[in-house]
Parts: structure tokens; C-alpha cells; sequence
């Protein structure tokens, strides 16, 4: 694991969020706001070390928040929370199985709102909710799904496009070459 | 299976949290607007690129098709200025008999235009950014509004952009009067977070009779927004909490899902 790849998440989660506030079509479309960084996460616990959790989880969260009308810092421990146990226990998931990345991105996803709309009410905050928030939490878990195995298929892409591949080996070596050297009469 | 740095990044993390909570709104404000200044080029970037279809076709056009386009605006605006002529001698009888009741003399609107450059990720705030603040002369509070009718306030100022906090958001509530004989009066609030273009106005009076298609505008109370100012009209109403009040929904005049440019009225 290198600095290289903390680097990418990081700007993969600062294009996120920007992507978020910069084009509503899924507003538009749903009527509501898919959220990439708890699948951001989930890849980020699963192929990286905690530091890089940590960091996703407080420079995104600060981004969202400052683009949004959020309290500064709410939506750190969120993304902690789902990111750190995920961490912690990756060695016991089959992290490279699609079916278990769309699973986690969907329980990620399902997770990080719910535990900002508390943190949210607990401030004494007044978000905007009603039953047509369970429609938005359902598409919020559904882009997350799906969005997971693309954020994995894409950071897989971009290591094996920019990162260093070691030379292969190959079975030739010379001091083992037979040769052949035929005395024709 | 704890480990140190484990302990480590989760006092980390709970700390910076703790520590952003606890900041004083004045500097949260800041700060906020601070990063999110970050995202600028990026906005500058997008806006570039969302223009150059735009231009192209303006290239493209033959130059017949443009002059008949300025012959066109040229008349509208010869039209306009008529209309203005007509509405300032309006104004100035409104005034005279303003005067002669003893009432306040109304000020005419400043208008500002501003490009919206952001829409709040989070579902559960109706926020937008638009780029004027503190070096355009905007001040918190101030009335956001377009063509159609009202869109919210401004809540927050920056030096170089300001957020705008939409009627309909819980932080966003007008008082405003329905144009009938009775001249009813009520809040406007929230109706439910995927009803972009419906709005409560609550506390109108128990007897309140209301019809689907009344204007409803700002009353004035509450100092933010000047009298006048069209939010909607009646869609339906009912009668809450045991008749105590009724209730209406209010279609919005302003399209609110659709903000590209909004105008900033100064006092």
C-alpha cells in the first residue's frame, strides 16, 4: 500500500462530492441525491490501511459538509463509523466476490444518512423529512449498490494504468540452454 | 484486534469531529465557505463547458437568422420601456396618494442577478450557492427571487458566493396573505421532502375561505421580505387540528428544481 493510492481516493472523494452538488440528474429523475462516498469508503476500508480510512472519513465529510447546509463535521463519524469496523474485519470478507461489494455498498450506504439525520436531530437540528424520505433513503441504498463495484472495477483499472507492474519472469535462462550442434558427416 | 494506530485514528477522528462541532457559528461560517472555495475551479470548469454548446450554435447560425433575433429583442425592449413609462407614473400616483393617506412611501426594488453554481448534496436541506457575496454588497437575509416569484433567502455570506436557503426547507418560513377579499394570513412550511414544487401555508384562520387558483404572496411581516412579492397559488386546502386552522397547499410560482439564475433583492 502506498501514499499513491490514499492520493486517489482522496481525489476520487473530492470529485464525489463536488459531482454531487454540481449535477442533479438523479434529483431529477428520483428525487433524490445519490451519496458515492459511503461506497467510497467501503472500498477504501476494504484495500487500504486505517489512516487512509480516517482521512476519507474527515476530508470527505468536511467537503460534503461545506456544500452543503450541514453543520460543519457532522458527516465525519458517519462515514467513520461504517468504515472502521469494515477495516478491522476485512480479512474475514470476500472482499473480490461483486456480490459482497454491492452488499456492504448498499448496508454503507443504508447506514451513513440514518446516522447523520440522528447526529442531525440530536443537534437539535430540523431536517427536511417525511415518508417521502424513505423513498430517497431506498435510492440512496440502490445508487450505493451499484456504485460500489463500479468505484472497485475503476480504482483496479486506474493501479493497473498507473501503478507500477512488476516484470514477469520468464522460464528461459541461458546457462540451462541445450544446444544443439549436429556434426553432419 | 485492536491495535495502537487503531486507537490512535479513532481519537483522531473524534476529536477533529468534537473540535468542528464546538466552533463558533461565525467561524463555522466561515470555514465553510472557505472550503468550499476549493471547489471553484471545478464550478468555473463545468460552467465553461456547459456554455460551449451554447456558443457553438451561435457560431454556426447564419448571421440573417441573428439580425432577425435583435430585431425582435430591439422591439420587445421598445415595448418594455413604454410599459416602464406607464409603471413609473403608476408609481408616482401611488406615491402622491400614499402621501395623502399619510402612509410610507414605497422604495422601488434593486435587483442583482447571480448564477446558481451548486445544489446542497444532502436530501434532507433545499440549500443552493450563487456566486455574489460580501464584494457584491449581499448581506444575510436578503430576498432571493426570479421572474416567477420568490425562491428563499440568503442564509449564509461569503466574500465571493452566498447559500440561499429555498422556501420549502424548514429553515426557510415566509408569512404570506392570500389575495382574496379577507386578505387570509399564514406560514408558509415545509410539505415533505419530494414535493419540490408544493408548499404549506399553515395557521390561516379557522374560517379562511379559499379557492384553487388564489395568489398567494408575501405579507410583509417578519421585516425579511417586502410586501408583494408572488409565491404561488392555492392548490388545495383543508382544515387542521380539529378545525383550529386550515391548512393549504400552495403550488410555487418559481421552478424550483430548474434555478440557473436568480435576482437578490435589496432593501
Amino acid at each position: 500500500m502506498n501514499v499513491f493510492n490514499t492520493i486517489l481516493i482522496l481525489a476520487a472523494a473530492f470529485l464525489a462530492v463536488f459531482a454531487e452538488s454540481a449535477f442533479s440528474l438523479p434529483r431529477q429523475l428520483f428525487g433524490a441525491q445519490v451519496d458515492l462516498l459511503p461506497a467510497l469508503m467501503i472500498y477504501a476500508a476494504l484495500n487500504t490501511n486505517v489512516v487512509t480510512v480516517s482521512l476519507l472519513a474527515a476530508l470527505g465529510g468536511l467537503w460534503f459538509d461545506a456544500l452543503s447546509a450541514n453543520p460543519l463535521g457532522i458527516s465525519i463519524l458517519p462515514l467513520f463509523a461504517v468504515g472502521f469496523p469494515v477495516c478491522l474485519r476485512r480479512d474475514l470478507i470476500l472482499r473480490e466476490l461483486p456480490f459482497a461489494q454491492v452488499f456492504l455498498g448498499a448496508a454503507a450506504s443504508a447506514a451513513v444518512p440514518v446516522l447523520s439525520v440522528l447526529l442531525l436531530l440530536s443537534g437539535g437540528q430540523e431536517p427536511l423529512l417525511g415518508w417521502g424520505s424513505l423513498w430517497q433513503w431506498l435510492v440512496m441504498i440502490a445508487g450505493g449498490a451499484v456504485a460500489t463495484p463500479v468505484i472497485f472495477a475503476l480504482f483496479d483499472w486506474c493501479h493497473h494504468a498507473l501503478g507500477y507492474q512488476p516484470r514477469t519472469e520468464t522460464s528461459f535462462r541461458p546457462d540451462r540452454e541445450i544446444r544443439r550442434d549436429r556434426k553432419l558427416n | 484486534m485492536f491495535k495502537r494506530k487503531h486507537y490512535l485514528a479513532l481519537g483522531a477522528v473524534t476529536l477533529v469531529t468534537v473540535l468542528l462541532l464546538s466552533l463558533p457559528s461565525r467561524a463555522v461560517s466561515h470555514l465553510k465557505l472557505g472550503i468550499g472555495g476549493l471547489f471553484l475551479p471545478l464550478f468555473g470548469a463545468v460552467n465553461t463547458v456547459r456554455q460551449l454548446p451554447g456558443r457553438a450554435v451561435d457560431t454556426v447560425l447564419p448571421r440573417g437568422e441573428l439580425l432577425k433575433e435583435i430585431e425582435s429583442l430591439r422591439r420587445e425592449n421598445q415595448q418594455l420601456q413604454v410599459q416602464n413609462l406607464q409603471a413609473a407614473a403608476t408609481a408616482r400616483e401611488n406615491d402622491q396618494l400614499r402621501a395623502l393617506v399619510g402612509w410610507q412611501r414605497q422604495q422601488p426594488w434593486k435587483l442583482k442577478l447571480a448564477s446558481v453554481v451548486l445544489r446542497d448534496p444532502a436530501n434532507w436541506w433545499r440549500t443552493i450557492q450563487i456566486d455574489l457575496g460580501k464584494r457584491d454588497g449581499l448581506v444575510e437575509n436578503l430576498p432571493v427571487l426570479t421572474s416567477d416569484g420568490l425562491v428563499g433567502r440568503i442564509s449564509s455570506v461569503g466574500y465571493t458566493r452566498s447559500q440561499v436557503v429555498l422556501i420549502g426547507d424548514p429553515n426557510c418560513r415566509v408569512s404570506a396573505r392570500v389575495v382574496n377579499p379577507a386578505r387570509d394570513m399564514g406560514i408558509i412550511s415545509p410539505i415533505g421532502p419530494l414535493e419540490n414544487s408544493l408548499v404549506n401555508l399553515t395557521y390561516l384562520s379557522g374560517n379562511a375561505n379559499l379557492k384553487s387558483g388564489q395568489a398567494v404572496v408575501t405579507s410583509g411581516e417578519g421585516g425579511i421580505f417586502p410586501p408583494g412579492i408572488p409565491i404561488g397559488q392555492i392548490a388545495d386546502s383543508s382544515r387542521a387540528e380539529f378545525g383550529l386552522y386550515t391548512e393549504a397547499r400552495v403550488k410555487l410560482s418559481a421552478n424550483l428544481g430548474a434555478l440557473d439564475q436568480v435576482w437578490v433583492l435589496f432593501p
